[in-house]
């Protein structure tokens, strides 16, 4: 029997000795090209059923690579699992210098890998409540870095590095200052319309403005400022210093004698406390200028009125506890940002990683403090 | 014997904003052999190699790739010149979440239509050919520099290019991972065929792998010299070249 066929530029000629013996005539290029079409067309050939020996005839192979000898490596492999013999002839000059050069007499064996063991439940849960426990340290104790950080610069406030504190401010603040108006201003329009509905049909359009001062002020200003800037800013920090992490600045910083935490750390938290609060004041304005328009073009109220309204709502302690809230989430979104920086090891996809992981632990964190803001405040206020 | 010109570079000019760095410089480079680039830091050697493989587009010149100029050509050839060509770059650039085997398998499973078990074979082929065999499961931050470099050469070689260029392949490297990479390279070459373009300044390699070396220098924006870099030690006419490759202090 005779099977032949012709692709591109090789040729494969079998034929049947005595008995299961078989050889195979390869001619032309044995290539990246032609390794794929070979070893599907050789499976299929001897699939049904596999020869006691054979013999690859190499004497018309004008060029041989790897992926050649990837197809030689196949058929030794098929017929390893058939208990047959496999054998080489012909094979000269370059070709020769190839199969030695890739030691092929001992392939596929040489190339087998140590398979990693699949780890067990027990061995993936004792890693993961290790992983939490150190996880937990550190958080600690970069925490306390942090608190000494702040005290050091509290004693010794020259060493607080002023440029980069300034242009934090800068990028934290002025930057995300038309995106939380925006947000604002939306979020007040929306709250005074959506209110608007149920307290027309009681005749105290007036206390939109109520409504809408007090939401703000006290709760949704601080948060929705706080969940932009975690957003913004939060992720920043933790994409800048994981980044300077893995390129070893981090590293640098520290043998040059400087404090890591205190360098890139404090002029971060200490700028996003500053900024944070005035934001939530801008953020406050813009939320009562939504009100204040839906209030003057649909509810048919003057726009001194509303404004009086506002006023006669609100207290100072109102604004004052809106303002400490937000202090206190600015410094959980620098903290948890720099950390998840600081975590950072490996390569550019673990910056993604404590990208993410820094916006969702702030956003976290930020509800879980006003909880606790609001429990508090129900038995002390 | 009139050797095949693979790479041609006619009147290139390469320029950093306003600054040229190459000024109208053309160079063949001859199937099968071993080109080195060599120069002085800021000669520009880094920004040649960059305008070969098509990263930067010159403002004026040409760069003929197998005959293809790629600095003209629409995106479906250049694609087919850049299955031509594997690099390896200065810092490896391995894809970090992935292991080493799956940075040699991306570009077969993506170019070949081999089985999934036979890319498997292969890669691990492939590893073995660099001395990496048994880390297919290790991440690139798991190894060491010189094993980053090698899996980098794995990969760039993983279709068998016609055509290797080198960024400063032994940057960062010790003497023996050094010598090792060399030994490779000329393996490569002398086996495969496979012509090599090299970025370096490094001396020992130099002498060990070229051919031929083109040296550029900053002041010329151009080539100086260009040779067998055994007879430009000796016999250059320019005393800078001699001086480059004695390793001595210039003195202007």
């Amino acid at each position: 029997m005779r099977t032949s066929k012709t692709v591109p530029s090789y040729h494969c000629v079998v034929s049947k000795g005595e008995g299961e013996r078989i050889t195979l005539h390869v001619e032309g290029r044995m290539d990246v090209t032609t390794a794929a079409p070979m070893i599907s067309e050789l499976r299929l050939l001897l699939k049904n059923s596999p020869p006691l020996s054979l013999t690859v005839d190499l004497e018309r192979v004008t060029y041989l690579d790897d992926f050649g000898v990837l197809v030689l490596v196949e058929l030794k492999q098929i017929l390893s699992r058939g208990n047959g013999n496999f054998y080489l002839t012909n094979a000269q000059g370059k070709v020769r210098e190839i199969l030695d050069l890739l030691k092929f007499p001992t392939l596929p064996e040489s190339v087998a890998t140590i398979r990693k063991v699949p780890s067990t439940i027990f061995v993936r849960l004792g890693e993961g409540t290790i992983g939490v426990i150190s996880d937990m340290k550190y958080l600690i104790s970069f925490l306390g870095a942090v608190c000494l950080a702040l005290f050091f610069i509290l004693f010794h406030p020259k060493s607080l590095r002023g440029e980069d504190t300034l242009s934090a401010m800068q990028r934290t603040g002025v930057d995300a200052l038309p995106i939380v108006g925006l947000i604002s201003f939306l979020l007040g329009l929306i709250m005074a319309f959506m209110s608007s509905v149920q307290l027309k049909q009681f005749g105290t359009n007036i206390l939109v403005a109520s409504l809408v001062a007090l939401a703000m002020v006290r709760e949704l200003g601080p948060i929705m400022t706080a969940i932009i800037v975690a957003g913004r800013s939060g992720s920043a920090f933790a994409a800048e210093i994981g980044t300077m992490k893995i390129s070893e600045e981090v590293d640098a910083l520290f043998t040059m004698g400087f404090d890591p935490t205190r360098f890139l750390v404090v002029p971060k938290i200490i700028a996003t406390m500053i900024v944070v609060p005035l934001l939530t004041l801008f953020s406050n304005m813009f939320a009562i200028s939504g009100g204040l328009i839906v209030g003057v073009l649909m509810l048919d109220l003057t726009a001194n009125a509303y404004l009086a309204q506002t006023l006669h709502t609100l207290t100072l302690s109102d604004l004052l506890w809106g303002f400490f809230k937000s202090g206190v989430f600015a410094f959980l979104i620098a903290w948890i940002g720099c950390l998840r920086g600081f975590q950072v090891r490996g390569g550019a996809s673990s910056v993604g990683h404590a990208t993410t992981s820094a916006v969702v632990s702030g956003i976290f964190l930020i509800i879980l403090s006003d909880a606790i803001f609001a429990v508090i405040l129900q038995y002390w206020g | 014997m009139k050797q095949h010109v693979i790479i041609q570079v006619k009147n290139l000019i390469a320029r950093f904003h306003e600054h040229i760095i190459l000024d109208r410089i053309s160079f063949e480079v001859y199937q099968g052999e071993i080109l080195v680039i060599v120069g002085e830091s800021g000669c520009g050697k880094s920004t040649l190699l960059k305008h070969l493989i098509g990263l930067y587009h010159p403002p004026s010149g040409q760069v003929l790739i197998e005959g293809e100029d790629i600095t003209t050509c629409d995106e479906v050839e250049f694609q087919k010149v850049l299955r031509k060509i594997g690099v390896l770059y200065q810092g490896s650039a391995l894809l970090s979440s992935m292991t080493l085997s799956e940075n040699v398998a991306l570009p077969i499973q993506e170019y070949t239509d081999l089985p999934h078990d036979s890319i498997d074979t292969m890669v691990k082929m492939k590893l073995t050919l660099v001395n990496l065999g048994g880390y297919e499961h290790y991440l690139p931050s798991e190894i060491s520099g010189g094993m980053k470099k090698r899996a980098a050469l794995a990969r760039a070689m993983a279709l068998n290019p016609t055509i290797l260029f080198f960024d400063e392949p032994s940057a960062g490297l010790d003497p023996l991972s050094s010598a090792e990479l060399d030994n490779l390279i000329i393996t490569i070459n002398r086996n495969l065929g496979t012509t090599m373009v090299i970025v370096t300044h490094e001396l020992h390699s130099i002498f060990a792998v070229a051919h031929r070396v083109i040296m550029l220098d900053a002041r010329a924006k151009g080539i100086i010299a260009e040779g067998n870099p055994h007879e430009l030690r000796d016999k250059s006419t320019n005393p800078f070249v001699r001086q480059f490759f004695n390793r001595q202090l210039t003195h202007h």
